[in-house]
């Protein structure tokens, strides 16, 4: 009997110890310890509050009783992770989602938003890259404003956007995509400029040789090896375009959307609101980097370029 | 010399005379060219070098220069018109197809200026630089005309020129909410968040279980909206500005972290095989070898920072602050409809901005001069 349960020990432990050496172990025991700590900080930052409470009831407490209480208050400087999580499930299941009170409805507000202005902002970059690269003087003169463009903090122009559309009568959707567009057509610009300059000069040279002319060069040379240099910045894009949309929506005390949630919390102290929102609107943008990510993978992969 | 057709130029002088055709301004009043001799002096002077021009292409930079000159008076004439000449707010086809003609000229003039190609690298060097700036010139000027001349309300768009006037007027203002944002909550949260995602970096660097567990957690976190943890750091640290400072710290320590980490592997297996054979330790190997190899990675995340930390502090102001900062000042006059002063803050954000950078990546090529992306360059 014992000489069969060793090779299931070694297995198990093979598997543990592969586990561990790869990424995904390690990074599991990270978010162990993160929400360890979480947990602690929650106790640690809540109590202070908690016993001037318990003092001002008259309340005899022990320390279980304190940690209970810690974890559990409607108002918390630091809600515990399972209260964020109980939050969320109230808000985005128990919830319909036609209710102002859904997170699904505001999320679906922001992510409306920004996809919209991620699209329009990454077929304005792609456009302004080709230009860049085949015209010259717009490289020379251009580029240089592109980049530097990204040294001006751009979302202290938000508020101003939207108030300003909303005093000539655009509102909702369109305002907070014109921001999303703003922000993310930058790291497109750049990227395929780079991608679309990425064919080294012999295959520039092959395509001469074939008497290609600037059509043929662009659509069988450069939009092909521009790809991976495409897909890199759409993930910086998608990412960024989301924080538009949030920021988006901060200014002018909008009803709907994460931002609004943001805000709505912050003014009334719900501080396990604010928390819900922020979590919802990172896997949010977790969501839409990981399908960025895979139309890379299967695109690259179909062109013979993925691993 | 080449006396070669320019359809450019061509275009330009075309434009030119068909805009002495038309009057400049409508209303009850047409103004007409020679109702106005100052401009249409200069509309001359446009007119004549263009055609010089469209007969013997420009080439070399002395032709383009003297081409953008010609320019610069024809621009100056339609800036006079819009603003002295009465022509603000009513201007009609005369007009505006002058300022296309302008463009056609100065989009020759540039194209030229571009493609010079001088042996002396500080000349070379010279006019790469006038090209952008002049482009630059040339959008505020299309700005300013296309506000004042189609009569754009303030509201929407305020003129350059208001602008610059507010931005002159309320020094004091813009100094306090520079001093506020940019001098306290950026710089010092940019100190702290930088210099403590260095230190965790070389940290995580000793230990490779960390490396593994945090880096995936790092990249992930760098592609979340943090700017939302605004309205927390608020709560926590209150409205002055170390509650700023908190989410600026937030924001520039995991591209810090990120970056270091992956530069710390960025020496060779050659060059750490010299180390050892020299019996280097782990802080001679660091401080010799890994850490100047890294730098290069570390200025890309204080360049990125540089950017992400004025955003952070200014977006962080919307959640309630002090009477002061630039992030206050934007809200509450966006508020009051005063636009031109939200735009003087702009400015004033984005010089701050550049700036940041700008010194930055002067440091970086102090630091980094070895590095290929230097040697290309020439």
């Amino acid at each position: 009997m014992t000489t069969e349960a060793l090779p299931v020990v070694a297995v198990r432990r093979r598997t543990f110890g592969r586990l561990m050496a790869g990424q995904t172990g390690p990074v599991l025991v990270v978010v162990t310890a993160i929400i360890v700590l979480w947990y602690a900080g929650a106790i640690w930052l809540n109590t202070p509050w908690q016993i001037d409470l318990f003092e001002r009831g008259g309340v005899e407490w022990s320390n279980a009783d304190l940690v209970r209480a810690t974890l559990a208050q409607d108002r918390p400087l630091l809600p515990a992770p399972h209260q964020i999580v109980a939050e969320m499930r109230k808000t985005i299941i128990d919830t319909p989602i036609t209710s102002k009170r859904s997170l699904v409805f505001h999320s679906w507000v922001t992510l409306s938003s920004s996809v919209l202005g991620f699209a329009i902002g990454a077929v304005l970059g792609i456009l302004l890259a080709v230009g860049i690269v085949h015209v010259r003087s717009l490289d020379k003169s251009l580029m240089p404003w592109v980049i530097s463009s990204q040294t001006v903090p751009i979302l202290a122009v938000a508020p101003m956007v939207i108030v300003v559309l909303a005093a000539i009568g655009v509102r909702g959707l369109v305002p907070k995509a014109i921001i999303s567009t703003y922000l993310c057509f930058f790291p497109v610009t750049i990227g395929m400029v780079k991608g679309l300059r990425s064919p080294d000069p012999l295959q520039m040279d092959l395509m001469r040789t074939y008497n290609a002319n600037r059509w043929q060069t662009f659509w069988k040379l450069r939009w092909p090896s521009s790809m991976p240099f495409l897909f890199t910045s759409l993930k910086v894009a998608v990412a960024i375009s989301l924080v538009g949309a949030i920021v988006g929506e901060l200014p002018t005390g909008a009803s709907a959307g994460l931002g609004a949630r943001l805000l709505a919390g912050s003014y009334y102290g719900q501080t396990i609101q604010i928390w819900s929102a922020l979590i919802t609107a990172a896997i949010l943008a977790a969501l839409l980097v990981t399908l960025v990510a895979a139309i890379e993978r299967v695109t690259l992969r179909r062109m013979g370029m993925g691993v | 010399m080449s006396s070669r057709f320019d359809p450019w130029c061509a275009v330009a002088t075309v434009l030119a005379i068909l805009a002495l055709a038309f009057p400049v301004a409508g209303g009850e009043a047409p103004l007409l060219w020679w109702g106005a001799p100052a401009a249409a002096g200069g509309l001359a002077i446009f007119l004549l070098t263009v055609l010089h021009f469209a007969w013997r292409r420009p080439t070399g930079a002395g032709h383009n220069i003297i081409l953008l000159a010609a320019v610069a008076v024809g621009c100056a004439s339609a800036l006079g018109l819009v603003h002295g000449g009465g022509a603000g707010g009513h201007t009609t086809f005369g007009f505006w197809l002058f300022v296309f003609g302008l463009w056609a000229a100065t989009w020759r003039g540039l194209d030229g200026l571009a493609g010079v190609r001088s042996f002396d690298a500080g000349r070379q060097r010279l006019i790469d630089l006038s090209v952008p700036v002049l482009f630059g010139l040339w959008l505020v000027f299309l700005l300013e005309v296309g506000t004042v001349g189609f009569g754009v309300p303030q509201v929407l768009l305020p003129a350059p020129s208001m602008i610059g006037a507010r931005l002159a007027g309320s020094l004091d203002i813009l100094a306090a909410d520079f001093q506020q944002t940019f001098l306290k909550a950026v710089l010092i949260g940019y100190a702290i968040g930088c210099g403590t995602g260095f230190m965790v970096a070389v940290l995580v660097d000793r230990v490779p279980f960390l490396q593994r567990g945090l880096l995936p957690l790092g990249n992930l976190v760098s592609a979340l909206p943090i700017v939302g943890m605004a309205p927390i750091m608020v709560m926590w640290f209150g409205f002055d500005w170390p509650s700023k400072a908190a989410v600026v710290v937030i924001m520039t320590f995991f591209p810090m972290l990120v970056n270091t980490v992956t530069g710390l592997t960025a020496a060779g297996a050659m060059e750490r095989e010299l180390m050892r054979s020299y019996a280097a330790g782990y802080w001679q190997t660091l401080f010799k070898l890994r850490l100047p190899a890294a730098l290069p990675f570390v200025f890309n995340a204080l360049k990125i920072n540089s950017t992400l930390a004025l955003i952070g502090a200014i977006v962080a102001e919307f959640f309630g602050t002090p009477i002061v900062g630039m992030g206050f000042r934007i809200s509450t006059e966006v508020g009051r409809m005063n636009v031109d002063m939200v735009w003087a803050e702009i400015v004033m954000a984005a010089i701050a901005g550049s700036a940041f950078y700008g010194v930055m990546a002067l440091t970086e090529r102090t630091f980094t001069f070895w590095h290929p992306s230097y040697r290309e360059r020439r």
